[in-house]
């Protein structure tokens, strides 16, 4: 337990958080690991868990009909894997897939979720930092989506 | 301070230049090698300057030299078939000769860089007016720090110099992150846009000089990524392109703003672009 604490105080996403709120998260945290090419989440499956990267890649990916998945974007050590926990209908929106071995630390989604319900301040914490993630993530993709090195720019 | 190098021939004088060695980079891309005898006695061109190549019967391109500095006897040019001209380019057969002016314009600021850490951010073809800068760098290690590349393109068969990118990751103190916006099933890589590496560069953002050259839109969200890391604006250096012709700020073809960019140009502190590049008249 005590380890766990360390290695989530110490992930760059919870970087800064009160040790109160790191203690409260560790029950519903767990060690995971995802050998490579094993799919981490599902899109469609319930979304009750989030990964903090600790080793590894992850390739975001969207399942497009008679072709093949299309890789969004690729997670790495240091990032966060996953929100659809957070808000409903609580169900991956892509999937989720090991590129090389994945070294994570698990978060129980809906243990997260009772704790943030009962304890306002860490669901502010937790939810600033959520937002942050999805404002980079919102920039990169519209980015993305601007095909910049395409030929008619 | 940006190098600005003086041609010692006439500016508006063609040289003819045989053509050695055509290379296929990605589908659309090729690298064409020419012989020069312009560097005669001391290097050709500094980082970053440009040449304008003549197609016999086609017509005048500006294209970026990507070859080695060091390389006296030769220059390199990579070039992406877009247009009858390129394509005319591209398609000369080896032997054939090619008209050669220049080297024009501002290089890189590689005396400026000395003693410290270089930061490449590269998009597409981009990356082309900066790998001379990575060739000196690597021939003169000693003085330089820390050497990041960052490059950024469409999709894996659209990366220049895939091999080269794998040999450079190899120096060392060199960190080579690769990413493109498109990856298909067999690419173990990451998929994002360049301004997703920043958070896995080791960067001394007080001790470095980044160069940065692609879309000016990527410059832009680039630029912001860097000054977010601590990078100052006097240390951010950028390759601008607009439609040159005469290469010599004769004929206002580049004008963008106060500045012609084959003259003043292609290389300007980041500082002297930054209130343009917020303009949507320019």
């Amino acid at each position: 337990m005590e380890n766990l604490e360390r290695i989530i105080a110490e992930h760059p996403f919870f970087e800064g958080l009160d040790s109160e709120f790191t203690k409260l998260m560790v029950s519903c945290a767990s060690n995971v690991r995802f050998k490579t090419g094993t799919y981490i989440l599902k899109e469609g499956d319930p979304a009750n868990t989030f990964y903090l990267i600790r080793e590894g890649n992850v390739a975001v990916e969207v399942f497009a009909p008679q072709r093949k998945p299309i890789i969004v974007a690729t997670l790495s050590v240091g990032e966060l894997l996953g929100w659809s926990w957070l808000l409903p209908p609580f169900q991956w929106k892509f999937n989720a897939r090991a590129i090389h071995d994945v070294r994570a630390i698990a978060l129980d989604g809906k243990c997260l979720r009772t704790k943030c319900e009962e304890n306002h301040d860490l669901g502010y914490a937790v939810l600033k930092r959520f937002a942050q993630i999805m404002e980079q993530r919102l920039e990169a993709t519209r980015l993305q989506l601007l095909d910049v090195y395409s030929v008619s720019r | 301070m940006t190098v600005t190098p003086q041609s010692a021939v006439d500016p508006m004088l063609t040289h003819p230049c045989v053509l050695r060695a055509v290379t296929k980079e990605t589908p659309d891309t090729f690298t064409l090698t020419v012989e020069s005898d312009i560097g005669e006695g001391g290097s050709s061109f500094a980082p970053g300057q440009f040449s304008m190549l003549w197609v016999f019967g086609v017509g005048e391109l500006p294209i970026s030299i990507s070859g080695d500095p060091a390389k006296h006897n030769q220059l390199v040019y990579t070039v992406r078939s877009v247009g009858q001209a390129t394509h005319a380019l591209v398609s000369q057969a080896v032997g054939n000769s090619v008209g050669v002016r220049g080297p024009f314009g501002t290089g890189w600021p590689t005396d400026g860089a000395r003693g410290k850490d270089i930061i490449i951010v590269a998009g597409g073809i981009g990356l082309a007016p900066l790998r001379p800068v990575v060739y000196h760098a690597l021939s003169n290690r000693k003085e330089y720090g820390r050497l990041v590349i960052l490059y950024g393109a469409r999709s894996p068969r659209e990366l220049l110099y895939r091999k080269e990118l794998a040999a450079w990751a190899r120096n060392p103190e060199t960190q080579v992150l690769v990413t493109v916006d498109y990856g298909g099933l067999g690419w173990r890589g990451h998929v994002g846009v360049v301004t997703t590496l920043f958070k896995y560069a080791r960067l001394q953002p007080t001790h470095s000089v980044a160069m940065v050259c692609g879309p000016e839109i990527m410059m832009r969200f680039v630029t912001r990524e860097l000054e977010t890391h601590g990078l100052r604006r006097e240390d951010i250096y950028l390759s601008m392109e607009r439609n040159m012709k005469c290469a010599v700020g004769f004929c206002g073809h580049c004008q963008y703003g106060p500045y012609f960019i084959c003259k003043d140009g292609p290389v300007f502190r980041y500082e002297q672009m930054r209130p343009l590049l917020e303009k949507y008249e320019l």
